[in-house]
């Protein structure tokens, strides 16, 4: 049970590369933080920077009282969860478990007992006498998540662990880790490239970009008030409509008292409506290109005039369009999120 | 030249320490009496060995004005690439053949692999024997068909011997190259082919072997080191050299002048001949495995 | 492939039992000769039927060898043949396996050097240095000695990048895994790194015990105490040693017994040596 504390923490890789910058960030104990962003934004490095399997080249990092930027990874109390698991293949599973307390010294009747219960708890007791090969990718997961409870750490490290399983057993393995770690009440910190899984399973988010946090948050605060046009762009599938305000006041339905320098105007595919609303609302016409059912939803592909990018339009059942007929969709006026396309940022 | 992602830090000292052995045995059995072979070849003994004068490349001028020399490297030429070709046709016909069984394979493997095992040496004194010209079998079959067999007097009869000694011991390493160069060519693009109205053999020629040439490239060049070095007990247990210098080739020589004719001048030039035909082999061999790492 | 090519399966059986006979005939040749009386080879050609002498010409070989030829019995040799080897073999694994460790798991000064210190021994076979070499063994007062016939041996660029291919095959996260769980080098080494090296080692065996038996070369130069002897260089002695027709039957009992061991290892070993030998050349 920890506080974490990231101050400034930098990477610079020896050739000159800068993986990481700057980033602050405060844990609250018992949190589950998701870093979430696209291959390549620094997010495994920053995870990796909190283990102590890459060395801190600016900053301080805190966890519980201590600064531990010069500790060894079994020195910082975490322990971590592997992308591909990292199971020892010629241990059995109860020795995979019990390796790491083994080198702290921790004595043999308490390493039987936490390897028992961490086993009970994930339901591979009947599996400790196996080797990984022989076991299942989910029975794997469970042993490498095992492995990281019997430590009993202040801290859980989770580098993308679902990617190597199928989607079902992801939603499974999503949920189990959720319940898990809210009944333990370790702070934990988890990477993904996922953004379903990032919104599903953090209590706060943050979504990294070019080794720079764009923005930290809950989940719903994200959604509903994405701070920059990347965050807008990467939370939310299919991802926000983005729509050109010289578009706009061209066709004359450029919308009044927008905060200003705004020239960006995102609307989220279940924001538009094929119905006008009641309240001040934003009309655009166009053409349907394509319409895709997805069972309880569809979703509508619509090219405006003037403009090659389609915009998606969610719909609940399947709507009665026709593929090349006109169509009108509406959008209040309120659900509008305005960016400055120079800065990236949003307006207000 | 790569490391793991991570490394271990913190150990200033344990690499240096991990590597000692290693090197220490490299510098004092390797570094150090190879770059005393450089040394001896740049000297010259009077004969009574009291005086050691610096005589710069002589030694290697007179070596290549020798005519002795100068034929041990034809034997040698002569030597390895017979030996090479005789060993490598030999094991790409009976990896072809085992590649088409099935269930025999493995059988047929087992019976040809045992042979890397005998020694080079043990390999001459074998055929030394079945060639005897008085007790040997092949010399009492030939007898039969009018050839009157003797590798003590006949040079072209001693070479034969030493090539088949040391083409036989090689059949082993070459088959299972070739064997797993075939098994990893596409059994698809071999019936493509067939679909195309190829015939077996013109399969052969046409797509596997081809595709086989890294495989038969690689082995050339072990085959050549093979004969050109590791074939000194072929030769020293059996025709030692004879008759009349017939198969004294580069590895033996160097012996022989080093420590039967005391030579060391003469032997440590021949080293350092040696030392240079190795290496530009293995550039040859690792410019070829980057090659091939990069397709 | 639907091929209905039934003679060209028969030539290919027969093309492959015609060599595997000339491939076995040496071999076949020596363990008829081994067995009949000297008298045999006095009369002519050698029969190819097995003789009744089998038993006293190995025992004669084994325990009491021929001491006017200057053969020591080959029991000894087969001895220090075996040792040799052994010596051979588990040394290279031992040396190469930390240098390997080293030179893939650590960063450190002069890397790039020691590694091409080790690639230069793959460059340079003993053969083309003899006379210097064995001048450096002569020094450290090392003929006549096992070690003398075996740590000269040992520095192999060989095994060293067999084990360094291996370790970088070895997924990063294993030692990341072993890092949080508290494992320094050394205990990473041993707990994690030699166990998974298992396969690779016994194939490393194989290699190098059947290249530590068949030397020839050395041995013939820094032992010229019998009680060094070893079977692969003695049967020379046997061969070239008198000026008479060697004494064949027992020449060939004596081949039998130095090539057995080796072969055994390889027919026993098959999968492994051929995983060791085509892993490593590539």
């Amino acid at each position: 049970m920890a506080r974490i504390v990231l101050d400034g923490l930098s990477k610079v890789y020896p050739g000159g590369v800068q993986a990481v910058s700057d980033v602050s960030l405060d844990i609250a104990d018992g949190e589950m933080i998701v870093l979430v962003g696209p291959s390549g934004c620094g997010k495994s490095t920053l995870l990796r920077m909190v283990a102590g399997l890459e060395t801190i080249t600016g900053g301080t990092l805190t966890i519980g009282d201590r600064v531990v930027n010069g500790l060894e990874p079994a020195q910082r109390d975490i322990a971590m969860v592997f992308q591909n698991y990292a199971l020892y293949p010629h241990m059995t599973v109860y020795n995979n478990l019990a390796y790491g307390l083994r080198n702290q010294g921790v004595d043999k009747a308490e390493i039987e007992r936490r390897v028992q219960e961490a086993a009970s708890m994930l339901q591979i007791g009947e599996y400790l006498d196996r080797k990984p090969r022989n076991l299942s990718g989910g029975q794997r997961q469970r042993v490498a998540m095992g492995r990281a409870l019997v430590r009993e750490p202040a801290a859980f490290l989770f580098d993308e662990p679902l990617s190597n399983l199928d989607a079902k057993l992801r939603v499974q393995m999503r949920v189990e880790i959720r319940q898990l770690q809210k009944r333990l009440k370790t702070t934990s910190l988890y990477v993904t490239h996922d953004q379903l899984e990032a919104l599903t399973m953090a209590d706060r988010l943050v979504v990294l970009n070019g080794g720079r946090i764009e923005q930290v948050g809950t989940p719903m605060e994200l959604y509903s008030k994405p701070a920059t046009v990347f965050v807008a762009g990467f939370i939310g599938s299919p991802a926000m409509n983005l729509i050109d305000m010289a578009y706009l006041r061209d066709s004359g339905i450029a919308p009044q008292a927008l905060p200003s320098g705004t020239d960006l105007i995102g609307v989220r595919p279940d924001e538009l409506l094929l119905t006008a609303p009641a309240e001040p609302h934003l009309a655009l016409n166009g053409t349907v290109a394509l319409l895709e059912p997805a069972g309880a939803e569809s979703h509508i592909y619509v090219t405006l005039g003037g403009s090659d990018q389609p915009i998606t339009v969610r719909i609940a059942g399947l709507p009665q369009v026709t593929e090349g007929a006109p169509i009108t969709l509406y959008a209040a006026l309120d659900g509008l999120h305005p960016f400055n396309s120079a800065s990236g940022r949003r307006t207000g | 030249m790569q490391t793991k992602r991570m490394t271990f830090t913190n150990n200033r000292w344990l690499p240096y320490l991990l590597l000692a052995p290693q090197v220490t045995i490299t510098l004092i059995f390797f570094v150090w009496p190879a770059s005393q072979a450089l040394w001896q070849s740049m000297l010259r003994q009077d004969p009574f060995g009291l005086r050691t004068t610096f005589v710069w490349f002589r030694n290697f001028e007179r070596l290549f004005a020798d005519p002795h020399y100068l034929v041990s490297m034809k034997t040698t030429l002569i030597f390895s690439v017979s030996t090479t070709l005789l060993a490598m046709s030999v094991s790409l016909l009976f990896a072809v053949m085992v590649n088409r069984m099935i269930r025999s394979r493995d059988a047929y493997t087992t019976f040809l692999v045992w042979p890397y095992a005998v020694a080079p040496a043990v390999a001459g004194v074998l055929w030394w024997f079945i060639f005897n010209p008085s007790v040997g079998i092949l010399p009492y079959m030939l007898r039969g068909i009018g050839i009157e067999w003797n590798h003590r007097l006949e040079s072209s009869h001693a070479m034969i011997l030493v090539v088949i000694a040391a083409a036989w011991k090689q059949i082993s390493y070459n088959f299972l190259f070739f064997l797993a160069g075939l098994q990893s060519i596409p059994q698809s693009l071999i019936e493509a082919a067939a679909i195309d109205g190829a015939s077996r053999s013109k399969r052969f020629w046409t797509i596997v072997f081809p595709l086989l040439s890294p495989t038969t490239f690689f082995l050339m060049v072990v085959n050549i080191v093979y004969a050109m070095f590791d074939t000194f007990g072929v030769i020293h247990a059996t025709t030692a050299g004879g008759p009349a210098q017939a198969t004294n080739i580069l590895v033996y020589k160097v012996y022989r002048d080093g420590f039967i004719g005391n030579n060391l001048g003469s032997s440590a030039a021949q080293s350092v001949v040696l030392m240079g035909i190795v290496i530009v082999l293995t550039v040859v061999q690792f410019r070829w495995i980057e090659r091939r790492v990069n397709y | 492939m639907v091929e209905n090519d039934r003679w060209g399966i028969f030539l290919a059986h027969l093309i492959l039992i015609v060599g595997v006979a000339i491939v076995v005939f040496p071999v076949y040749v020596a363990l008829i000769a081994s067995t009949h009386a000297p008298g045999t080879f006095l009369q002519g050609v050698m029969p190819l039927l097995p003789g009744s002498h089998a038993i006293e010409n190995y025992s004669t070989v084994i325990f009491e060898g021929r001491s006017n030829a200057g053969a020591p019995p080959i029991g000894l040799m087969l001895w220090n043949s075996f040792v040799m080897a052994m010596m051979i073999a588990v040394g290279k694994i031992a040396i190469s396996l930390l240098s390997a460790f080293a030179i893939v798991y650590f960063r450190f000064r002069f890397r790039i050097f020691f590694f091409w210190i080790i690639f230069i021994t793959l460059m340079l076979p003993v053969e083309v240095r003899i006379v210097p070499t064995y001048q450096v063994v002569a020094n450290l007062g090392m003929l006549n000695s096992y070690w003398g016939l075996s740590i000269p041996l040992i520095a192999s660029a060989t095994a060293t990048f067999l084990f360094r291919q291996f370790f970088m095959t070895v997924p990063e996260e294993m030692l990341e895994a072993a890092r949080v769980d508290g494992a320094g080098p050394l205990k990473f080494f041993k707990d994690i790194l030699l166990p998974l090296s298992v396969t690779n080692i016994a194939a490393m065996f194989v290699i190098m015990f059947i290249y530590g038996w068949n030397q020839y070369l050395w041995p013939l130069l820094v032992t010229n105490d019998e009680a060094y002897y070893t079977v692969v260089m003695g049967i020379q002695r046997m061969v070239t040693g008198a000026d008479s027709e060697p004494l064949w039957h027992l020449v060939m009992a004596t081949v039998v017994l130095a090539a057995l061991p080796p072969i055994l290892v390889i027919l026993f070993m098959q999968r492994l040596f051929v995983k060791g030998l085509t892993e490593t050349e590539k």
